[in-house]
């Protein structure tokens, strides 16, 4: 492979991981505050109708992506008063979500498909994308992908260093506790979920705004899922989210260009391997969070657990 | 007793979820039968018409026999396996006297139907299977390939030609080895590069699978998925880009060199009027070309030069005249063996069953 051939795959691999990171990050968000969300999936094709009509109707990539995120977090609101007013089940309400939302953006976007929409374009950061190799991967992309940079931070931040962030991880490890400490678990919970709503919400808008430029049914294509996974990857941590992020996408890439480069490979077997990838690294971190013992490896110790009401 | 209306409200609330996530169910077919002697026809796509693409394509055929005083009735978005044969037995029940169902994944659930109904004629396009009251249709794109493969071999500099394909299955097949047998009788040094994506319609990954052969230097991407997102990309990275189904110019007016494109206007006219004069028989397997106008390519866009224009327009006459050339040996396949040996027309059954690539393909053909 070529030197350009590489910076080109590395690129491409950025733009592929984007959508999946902000996916990643608003599981673990959820996640990290006790609540299990498997709408991932459904919430992304909600999200990505949403931002594309918005886009549609204003004419407005931002207000779409806003509305992308909002439609996210409403979604996600659902799930959070099924869970913790109702006392739902976590896995059924979050399945349920995705059967919804998938459902729900066939039906609403049905009379739009193949049609466009501007979005976010591709631009080159002012001296940035001028430096070689790391410009041309990192720093010639959409604004989407430049958010994307500072959104692990942001999670980061959030959960490790703000009190919020704290009463969030303790309500997603031992709501009682939290609640003894003067918290409000349940309202702890709502954020949580809603706020991964919203960031899960990006990545949908992420698909229909940046990626394709045009919206159609089945844009999530199975990357909620893939986000699901990947926050067990990354043990609930936002760096090593962005490493999972990278690593899926970069085999997604890699595969399409290993049979543009004329390789006698079979494609089936190509178009198996991020799959593949990702059921590896289950697999990989399952034994070493077993094996290691750590506490930081482990899922919050709430996680999936209703709370009850008292009384 | 709370704990009770807790768990009740989450339950309905979660069924609520999965009621409305189900589809708008394709209830137009049982509305009203008509009198005798009024003609009413039924169109199954399996994708929704919207503005461009292989449904699109089947329904403006719909249309032109509408002209024809037919009464005319079509369901959008049809899932290929249960959900399709209920829509087709609606169709058949409410007294449609023709059904067209217009997808490969139709034909099992076509010939159950078509046993209970024996008075209703149906038309499955792109299988294998026929009956008494059932015929199979297909149009010979092939040849609309092999002229949208001189124009990319005629318009490209690196000699590197990039093809987005769907399913290793014989209509792609066939449709890459046409597209490279027409580049390379213009251009021998022509290489075709095949991406296959496993989708008929994912327009992220399609795009992804276009940039990936724009990143190995083509610079002509054709396709054969419905969506337009390898079109989009070869115009993002000023390319060109070919088409397919239904004329994509809209999406990438400056890249968009032609299209192979569907026109079932003739086929399904002459249908509509064998039925009329009573003169439609089942059994048959209907596989029309350019001379009867069921294939054809969009009009060229603006780049492309007089002088291609002249050259494909002449091989264009000559299919329209019913000279079919395009599998007519010497053929060679990948690995440099004679598939059909010189002046040896390929027969239809080689066509239909077609699961190798010709000299000139890079790629498996898994």
């Amino acid at each position: 492979m070529s030197p350009e051939l590489i910076v080109a795959l590395l690129a491409a691999a950025v733009q592929a991981a984007a959508p999946i990171l902000f996916a990643t990050l608003g599981e673990i968000l959820s996640e990290k505050a006790g609540v299990l969300n498997l709408g991932v999936e459904g919430v992304m094709a909600i999200a990505a109708f949403a931002a594309f009509i918005t886009c549609h109707v204003t004419g407005s990539a931002t207000l779409g992506l806003l509305a992308g995120g909002l439609a996210g977090a409403l979604l996600c609101g659902l799930h959070s008063l099924v869970c913790q007013v109702f006392l739902g089940n976590q896995v059924v309400s979050g399945l349920a979500l995705t059967i919804f939302g998938v459902g729900l953006s066939n039906y609403l976007g049905t009379p739009y498909v193949g049609i466009g929409t501007e979005g976010f374009r591709q631009f080159a950061v002012p001296l940035l994308g001028q430096i070689p190799v790391l410009g041309a991967v990192f720093f010639r992309q959409d604004a989407m992908v430049y958010l994307g940079y500072f959104a692990p931070v942001a999670v980061w931040f959030l959960l490790s260093r703000t009190s919020l962030g704290l009463g969030l991880r303790a309500t997603g490890e031992m709501p009682a506790a939290a609640a003894a400490a003067g918290l409000n678990p349940q309202r702890l919970r709502a954020f949580g979920v809603m706020a991964g709503g919203f960031l899960c919400g990006l990545g949908g808008a992420y698909l229909s705004l940046a990626h394709t430029h045009l919206w159609t049914t089945g844009l999530s294509g199975g990357r909620g899922w893939v986000a699901v996974a990947l926050v067990i990857f990354a043990f609930w941590r936002p760096g090593r989210a962005v490493l999972g992020a990278l690593l899926f996408g970069g085999v997604m890439a890699f595969q399409l260009r290993l049979q543009a480069a004329g390789t006698n490979v079979p494609s089936s077997l190509l178009l198996m391997l991020p799959y593949a990838l990702t059921v590896l690294a289950l697999v990989f971190s399952a034994t070493r969070a077993r094996s290691s013992a750590r506490k930081a490896a482990a899922a919050p110790a709430a996680l999936g657990v209703n709370i009850e009401p008292e009384g | 007793m709370k704990h009770w209306m807790r768990t009740l409200g989450a339950l309905a609330l979660t069924l609520g979820f999965v009621l409305a996530g189900c589809q708008k169910g394709p209830d137009k077919a049982a509305e009203n039968a008509t009198t005798a002697g009024e003609l009413k026809v039924g169109f199954v796509y399996t994708s929704p018409v919207g503005e461009a693409g292989y449904s699109w394509a089947q329904d403006q055929g719909r249309k032109a026999i509408e002209k024809l005083g037919v009464k005319t009735e079509f369901v959008e978005s049809v899932k290929e396996g249960a959900d399709a044969e209920r829509v087709i037995e609606n169709m058949a029940r409410s007294g449609d006297q023709i059904i067209f169902a217009t997808s490969f994944g139709f034909m099992d659930p076509t010939m159950k139907v078509a046993k209970d109904y024996p008075n209703v004629k149906f038309m499955h396009c792109s299988g294998f299977k026929s009956a008494e009251n059932v015929d199979n249709y297909f149009g010979r794109i092939y040849q609309a390939r092999y002229l949208t493969g001189m124009v990319a071999g005629l318009m490209t500099k690196t000699n590197i030609l990039g093809y987005v394909a769907a399913f290793p299955i014989p209509e792609v097949i066939r449709g890459i080895n046409a597209f490279t047998l027409g580049a390379r009788s213009v251009n021998p040094k022509a290489q075709v590069r095949v991406v296959w994506t496993k989708t008929w319609f994912d327009p992220a990954l399609e795009k992804d699978a276009a940039i990936s052969l724009l990143d190995v230097n083509a610079d002509v991407i054709a396709q054969h998925q419905d969506s337009a997102g390898p079109q989009e990309a070869a115009a993002q990275r000023g390319k060109y880009c070919i088409g397919y189904n239904s004329d994509m110019s809209k999406f990438a007016p400056k890249a968009h060199l032609t299209a192979a494109v569907w026109n079932w206007a003739p086929l399904y006219e002459s249908i509509v009027k064998e039925v009329r004069e009573g003169a439609w028989k089942g059994g048959r397997s209907i596989w029309w070309g350019m001379d009867k106008g069921v294939v054809d390519i969009a009009p060229y866009g603006p780049m492309v030069p007089k002088d291609v224009q002249d050259k494909v327009n002449a091989q264009k006459a000559l299919f329209k005249k019913g000279e079919d050339k395009v599998f007519v040996g010497p053929i060679k396949d990948q690995a440099g063996q004679i598939k059909f040996a010189a002046g040896v027309k390929a027969e239809d059954k080689d066509l239909l069953g077609m699961t190798w690539f010709v000299d000139g393909v890079v790629g498996s053909v898994q």
